[in-house]
Order: structure tokens, then sequence, then C-alpha cells
């Protein structure tokens, strides 16, 4: 048993006044004549977040979210209905229309709760309360000064700080009685800086679960200011982007969103049982270049994206999705595992409690090779090496995925020349994965900033990635030939 | 599946609903006032809804949501504290208002800060028609998602796939009040019949969907007719191919076109101007499109899906240009961004009600015929736009044109310009207007850009 489950029992069931068998009693209203399998999710969250913008702190916000996410499984059907309120009552109504779902068939008893632990990978503090809100205004102010102090092209910044702690429980029909708590910080600063009449913006941030303390001990909101401030003015300098097909090299860590559009998002669990993702019925096959490996890790201690255990109390585990280019593995929940036949992976999650699960990536990225980046950037005649990225998408069906570049440079004759403008690089996820060509050994995780969003859900992420050399990517820049 | 009583929660009495709210958010600004808030504004919402999802003939989930939601921002004197909660027990209610003056004691003092001028604040609260309960069922909603997903499946062997259809409704009731006097209520509902379609060729498979959404739900499509369209546009999209790298006009179908339409807004909007992060500063009263291009916002539009008598400030709203005959006449302003501009609130604090696109004369048909050769885009990927620079460079499918006819699908192209030049660039607006969203626009031709692929 861990300390996160104790905390989760007594802040989510012992503050509203609910034993065990009172959800013993929950069960029994929802399992039912064709109901395979259920689970109710208690959450509360608690968030908090400062801004700073013209020199000023101008914004704060609190806020308090909680809830309970009852889900019942028949075969591929679910039922689902939630409740804002912690009483017995109000969740036996909810649990009356979840089970609607399925009105015969063979009765599963539930089996009697049992708490399971999972090895803790972050501590369960309050990032909201570990720094004080004058330290967090006196922060921003510091940060805010720092940045400006930087360059007298700095016109603007924007600094912010925002610090969550989730506190999860999930009970389900097979006995598990799994809690989490879950601490998230984020700092972030963009600035725009402006020269000879032209403005452009830069922006760096991130953060972990950790407190919020322990991103200032570390320095990281000065490091994002330094960063943001270098990327505005490379940006000041960038020149039209080239458009059409190049070889392109992309920089470690960030960039790695190219691996959670191209590769990640077409293994979820949930697309390939319905034989919808170009990666469908796939598995064994070569997919990508040989000495390409892809994982995703939800184990990574303090990672934006990793989680001790899923939104359905499955620990989470380093899963290899591609193995030296072969495809070895699929993303599952629960649910998704149970119709494939598989075991689930820890992959299971979910916004809140007001909506489903679904199978979710968590830290995705691709181990290191053997190259040298310096070698790799050598390699290329004429390309583009991409160091920084905003977001991206994918069409999993079709494979076809964008990511966009921020920040990137023109490579003439194996040398980084001129930066250009942003541009949108297009491809074909398998496709892609096979016209990798070299890979550094200088693997990097991101900052701690992704956002993934999946059928109106976000959930945090991390990526990673060493230098990568992609032949033959298509670049959306406005300079054609 | 037989009709049951916990298929279908209790229906959301909205005049009740409303009363109990509209008391709660008098004591809880009655409670900011007592905590020390020289001014404070309270929002209280109720949504609930239904939402079945089929696959493959089978029901998929059926899912019931009931959301509630209390926001509280105060001032104590310029400062600001904001605070929400999902829980609106009393205890919880207290310790939010208690969250947002706390916060408010470290904000700084920003002289721009506080509510609304009251001389803004509507009069009148016409009714929009937005509110149309549908008391569908699960069992019936389940009926019309699969008479959907059966009819685009029947439509062609090639549909060997689905990614399912969908239909939800949800109602909800709201409530802004404010210490200046202003109380606002507003009911409204939305429903929406969704199918996706999944087609295999040689080459691959192809997704592509339709919906249909409406305030009222006798306003949808028939479910038959989305799912064909569905299944149609799913199938055009077989055998695409890339293109090489040109410039050529590219002309965006009304579904993508309203993301230009969006991007203008991002621009002209005041916390892009005062942050100084828009690529149209100072551009009000320039002309920035062609001179016959006008765009008016309508917020009274009946049943309109971005309908409001007032703003999240609780400003009124009115009807009035944005672009007239191809200039820029106003920026979109709340109240905070506008007294840092200088400027008036333009009653869009919270964003802008109902855009209309002064739609042309031509149908889809007279704007292939107009481009000649070119690329209709159908789909747009990734967040390639450059706010402060109006860099534009975005993942997009859809069909390559010569001489007016469709010749093939296209997909894994970028296209690439900048928005100052693509606005002043529209060669053309088409008469096939899509009503589904907040901004309603035709077709829009852009003259030249640069498609990059292979």
């Amino acid at each position: 048993m861990t300390d996160a489950l104790v905390l989760a029992e007594s802040r989510l069931l012992g503050s509203a006044g609910l034993t065990l068998s009172d959800l013993d009693r929950v069960f029994a209203r929802l399992m039912g004549p064709g109901v395979d399998a259920a689970d109710l999710y208690f959450q509360s969250r608690r968030s908090e977040g400062w801004m700073l913008e013209d020199g000023l702190v101008k914004e704060g916000s609190h806020a308090i979210e909680q809830g309970v996410g009852i889900r019942a499984i028949s075969g591929e059907k679910t039922g689902f209905a939630y409740c804002d309120d912690f009483a017995l009552p109000e969740l036996l109504e909810a649990s009356a229309m979840a089970r609607a779902i399925a009105r015969s068939g063979a009765e599963v008893g539930p089996q009697a709760l049992a708490r399971r632990g999972a090895s803790a990978l972050y501590a369960p503090v309050d990032p909201i309360e570990t720094l004080s809100p004058e330290a967090k205004v006196d922060l921003l102010r510091e940060v805010d000064a720092y940045a400006r102090s930087l360059d007298p092209r700095v016109q603007q910044v924007i600094v912010s700080i925002a610090a969550s702690l989730d506190t999860v429980l999930v009970a389900a029909s097979d006995g598990v009685l799994a809690g989490d708590v879950r601490p998230l910080v984020r700092f972030n600063v963009q600035v725009i800086a402006e020269s000879g009449g032209r403005r452009e913006s830069g922006s760096a941030g991130g953060g972990g679960r950790y407190d919020a303390a322990r991103l200032v001990r570390d320095g990281l909101p000065f490091a994002f200011a330094r960063e943001a401030v270098r990327m505005a003015l490379v940006n000041l300098e960038a020149v039209d982007a080239p458009a059409g097909a190049m070889t392109v090299v992309l920089g470690p860590g960030w960039p790695g969103v190219l691996l959670h559009e191209a590769v990640g998002h077409g293994l979820e669990g949930d697309f390939n049982r319905k034989g919808q993702s170009a990666y469908s019925g796939r598995i064994g096959e070569r997919v990508a270049a040989k000495g390409v490996t892809v994982v995703d890790d939800g184990t990574i201690p303090e990672r934006r994206g990793s989680l001790s255990i899923d939104d359905e109390g499955t620990p989470t585990r380093r899963n290899v999705l591609i193995e030296d280019g072969i495809l070895v593995g699929y993303l599952q929940d629960r649910l998704n595992a149970r119709l494939m036949g598989v075991a689930p992976t820890g992959n299971g999650r979910r916004e809140s409690f007001a909506q489903l699960p679904m199978p979710r990536m968590t830290n995705t990225l691709m181990e290191a090779g053997d190259r040298d980046p310096a070698e790799i950037i050598a390699s290329v005649k004429r390309g583009l090496y991409a160091v920084n990225f905003g977001g991206g998408q994918v069409d999993i069906t079709s494979g076809r995925f964008v990511f966009s570049a921020s920040e990137a440079y023109l490579i003439e004759d194996g040398r980084i020349g001129p930066p250009v403008k942003g541009a949108t690089l297009i491809g074909n996820g398998p496709e892609a994965m096979t016209k990798i060509t070299m890979i550094g050994n200088d693997l990097r995780l991101d900052a701690g900033v992704g956002v993934c969003g999946k059928d109106g859900q976000s959930v945090p992420v991390g990526v990673g990635q060493p230098t990568l050399r992609l032949d033959d990517m298509t670049v959306g820049g406005t300079r054609a030939g | 599946m037989t009709a049951d009583v916990a298929t279908r929660p209790p229906e959301l009495s909205t005049d009740t609903e409303a009363a109990r709210l509209a008391d709660l958010a008098a004591e809880v600004l009655d409670r900011c006032r007592a905590g020390g808030a020289t001014e404070a504004e309270v929002g209280l919402s109720i949504d609930q809804g239904l939402e079945v999802n089929v696959r493959m003939g089978e029901v998929e989930t059926i899912s019931h949501t009931r959301d509630r939601g209390l926001s509280v921002t105060v001032y104590v004197g310029r400062r600001k504290g904001s605070a929400s909660t999902a829980d609106l027990a009393p205890a919880s209610i207290a310790a939010t208002v208690g969250h947002a003056l706390a916060i408010a004691r470290h904000t700084g003092e920003d002289p721009a800060a506080g509510l609304a001028d009251p001389g803004r604040f509507p009069t009148e609260f016409p009714d929009l028609d937005l509110d149309h309960p549908w008391s569908v069922t699960a069992e019936a909603a389940i009926d019309l998602a699969l008479a959907a997903e059966d009819a685009g499946r029947a439509v062609d062997r090639r549909i060997a796939n689905s990614d399912g259809a969908g239909v939800s409704t949800g109602r909800s009731v709201s409530v802004l009040a404010n210490s200046a006097g202003f109380l606002g209520v507003e009911r409204g509902t939305r429903h929406s019949i969704s199918c996706s379609l999944i087609a295999a060729g040689d080459a691959g498979m192809q997704r592509d969907y339709w919906y249909s959404a409406a305030r009222a739900a006798t306003d949808l499509e028939d479910p038959e007719a989305i799912g064909r369209r569905a299944a149609e546009r799913a199938l055009a999209r077989l055998g695409a191919r890339k293109l090489g790298t040109r410039e050529c006009p590219v002309l965006y179908v009304p579904e993508v076109a309203r993301s230009l339409i969006g991007h203008l807004v991002g621009a002209v909007s005041g916390g892009a101007l005062y942050r100084k992060a828009s690529f149209l500063l100072d551009h009000a009263g320039r002309t920035i499109f062609p001179t016959w291009f006008s765009i008016r916002e309508e917020p009274h539009l009946r049943r309109g899906q971005g309908s409001s008598v007032f703003d999240a400030d609780g400003v009124a709203t009115v009807a009035s240009d944005l672009v007239r005959d191809g200039v820029l006449v106003r920026y979109v302003l709340g109240t905070y961004s506008a007294r840092r501009l200088g400027l008036a609130s333009t009653g869009n604090a919270g964003g802008i009600h109902n855009l209309v696109v002064e739609p042309g004369n031509r149908d889809f048909a007279g704007l292939l015929a107009e481009m000649g050769t070119g690329l209709v885009v159908t789909e747009l990927m990734g967040q390639g736009v450059n706010p402060v620079t109006g860099d534009y460079s975005r993942g997009a499918a859809g069909f390559w044109v010569e001489r007016g006819e469709i010749v093939h699908p296209v997909e894994e192209v970028t296209i690439a310009g900048n928005l100052r030049e693509m606005f002043a660039g529209i060669a053309a607006v088409g008469s096939d207007v899509d009503r589904r969203g907040s901004i309603l626009t035709g077709s829009i031709l852009v003259g030249r850009m640069t498609v990059a692929g292979s």
C-alpha cells in the first residue's frame, strides 16, 4: 500500500463519509445482467495560476473540480454517467444511468475491493502550497525584469506559473482499488522582440510532477527566460523558409513530437482494435528504419507525462512500440486490451472524471543511436535543421501528420546557415519512419510542456529523441525552388 | 432496448434553475462585498446532456453529462482575483470567494481593471430563440445514429470501416451578474448528429466525416443525408496523391474558410493588440481586404450558434460591421482590452457573436470555374500560423483542379503564405454558406499561395 492510496482514500472517500462497503453497494447497483465490468473514478483537482504582463502581475486564478465518473461495460458497449457530488444517493443514481447500457446477459459479480500498491514516481506534495503567493508573484517580477535586461529589443514579456494537484481513486468491479496523488507545475515565458519595425515572438517553458519550490531551486524560470529571448532574437533574423521535399535534421528533445504524431497515436489500442490506423494489423512488420527503437515510458520519475498508475488503476510501464524498426506493441487501456486479448499497458487515461478513459501516450521517445550530432549536420548538403516545434497533428487512418517548426535553420554544404521562418513539416507516419537514416547519440527529453488532445480530451505528455536525419520530408515554406 | 426511466435523467427545468442561480449569484456578490471586494462579477452555469455513439451497427457509448460551475472575479480597488469551482455546495462557494479575494491581495494595481461601464449593459433582453429542448431518449438517439451510419455504409462497398456515428444533445442555463447591477440569464440548447466513415482503396484508407449542428433538433439534417455525405467525402479522397511544389490559387471550402476569418479575429482582438502580438496593429480604418469584401457581426441572429444579448462583461452586443468594403472598421474588444487601447468596448469580451462574411453570388462550382487551375482545400492540419507576423504554413488535403474540373484528390501537401497578403488577395467568396458555427462564410478563393509537396 502506498502513501498515495492512503491519501486518496482519505481525501476522496473519508472526507465524504464514504466507506468501502458503500462502494460495494454502488457496484451492486452498477453490475447486473450483461455488465462485464464497471469502475468508479473519484477525482479532486485543485489548480492555481498566476500571470504577469507589462511588468504587472495581472491575473491570478484558483479552480476546484471534483466528481465521480461511473462506467459500466458490456462487451464493446460503455454506459457512462458522472456526478459532482460524492454522496451515496447521487452515486447510486448515476450508477443506474450508466448500467442501463445492458439489459440482458450473463451476470458477473463484483470482486471484493483490495488495495493495490504502485511504486510512487513523484512525491504526493501540493505544489500550490510549496511556494507562497508572495514568492510566486516576486518570482514572476524577477523573471520579467531579467528577460527585459537581456536585450533592449525585448518589448513585451508574459510570464506565467501554473500548479495543480490531482487526487484520484479508482475502484473497479474486478477488485482493483488504487489511488494516486499527482502534482504538476509549469512555468512559461513568452517574449516579443522588435527591431526595425519587425516583431517576432519566442517562448519557452517547462515543469514536471514536483513542487514549485523545486522549479525555483533549479533555476528553471531564468533559463526559460533566456531561451525565450534567444528564440525571439533568432526569429528577427529569419528569412523565408524553403518549400518542397528535402532532407531534414531534427534536433534532440522536443522535436520528438515527431514520434508522438508519426508513431504514437497510430499505435493506440482503440484505433487498432477497430482497424482504423495506418499501423493496424502490422505487429511484427518493419515500420521504421533499422536502428529505430521507440518506447512509451510512463515510469520516468517526476516527468510531466509520467503516472504511477494510469486512470484505470493499472501501474504504468515502459512499453516498447517499435524495436529496431519492427512494430512490437500497441498502447492499451483495459477495454481495448480485453477486446484484443492482450494485457493492459498502463495507458488508460482521461482528462477528468467527466470523460471516459482511452489509450493515450505518456512519455514517448526514441532511443539514442551512435552518431555525433555534428556529423549528422555535416552529412547534409542542402536541407533544414529544425530544433524547436509548436504543435502537431495526425490523421491516424491515412497516416498523414504535420508538425510545425518554430525555430529552424537552413543547412548549406554541411553547415548550419541562416534561420528561417516557422514552417509546417508534413509526412506520412509509417513512410517517414523508414526515411530515418541517421540517429544521434544525444537523446534528450523535452522540458515538460506537452499537452496531447484526443477526442476533445487533453492530457499532459512528454516526448524525447536524439538528433535525427530524415531524408525527403516536405517542408511547407513559401520559397519554392 | 426498452425505454427505462434510468436512461433519461430528469429534464433540466431552466426556469427554476435560472431563478435559483440568480439568487445564488446575488448571495455570492454579497459575500464578495462582505469580504472586502469593491467590485465583483459572478458566472454560474448548469449544463445537462446526452451523447450516444454507435459503430459498425452497434452501440458503443451512452454518456449522460451534467456539469455545474461557478466563477468569481473580484476587484479590490484595481487589483483582480479570480476563482472557480465545479461544486456549488455552500462551503465550496465560500472557499472559492475566499480564494479570489486572497489572490486579489497579491496581484498588481492595474488602472484598466474593473467592471464594464453600467451604461453599456443591455436594457432589453430579446428572445433569440436559442432554447429548444430535444426530449430524445437514449434509444431514439441510438436509432438516429444507426440510421446515419447505415446509410453511409450502404453507399459503396469501399466504405470498409467506420469511426462511428453520434448524436448529442445538451441544454444549458447560465447567469452572469455583477456588483454594478447587471443580471443576465441565458438558456440555450445545442444538438448535433455526426458520422465518420473510412473508405479503403488500393493505396490505403481514408477517413472523412460530416455533421449537422443546430439549436433546434428540427433544424438538423436528416441522419441518412449526413451518413451519405460522410461516405461520399471519404470515397472522394481515395487515390489521393501529393503535388509537386508550386504557386497556385487555393480555394478554401466553407468548413476550412472559417479558420481564415478566425485568424483575422485573433489578429484584431484586443488582447493581441495591446500586447503588440498581432500583424494587424494599428490597422483600424485601413484597407486589408479587396474593396468588395465585407464582414458583419450579427449577435442577435435567431437560433444562431454564437448569438447572445450580452458579452462576457455584461456589455450589450450590437450588430455592426467588422470589415466594410475591404476596410477594417473596428477591433474586437472587451472592456479590459478597450481600456488598455484607450477605446470603447465593442461588446466582444469572450469573443465574437456570429460573424457573417458577405456571400458572393457564385456557388462552389462557379468558384471552381473562376479558379480554373488550382488547389481546393477541404482539410487543414496543424497550427502553423504566427499571429505576430501573419506567417502561415499549414498541412492541407483536398483536390487538384484544372479548367474548373476536379482532377484528383491531393494529400500530404502544405500551403503557405502571409495572412496579410492572403487577405488582400482574396479573389471571391461563394454563396455556399456553412451555418454550423459562429463564423458564417461561403468558400473563399485566395489568389496565390505556395503549395509544397514532392
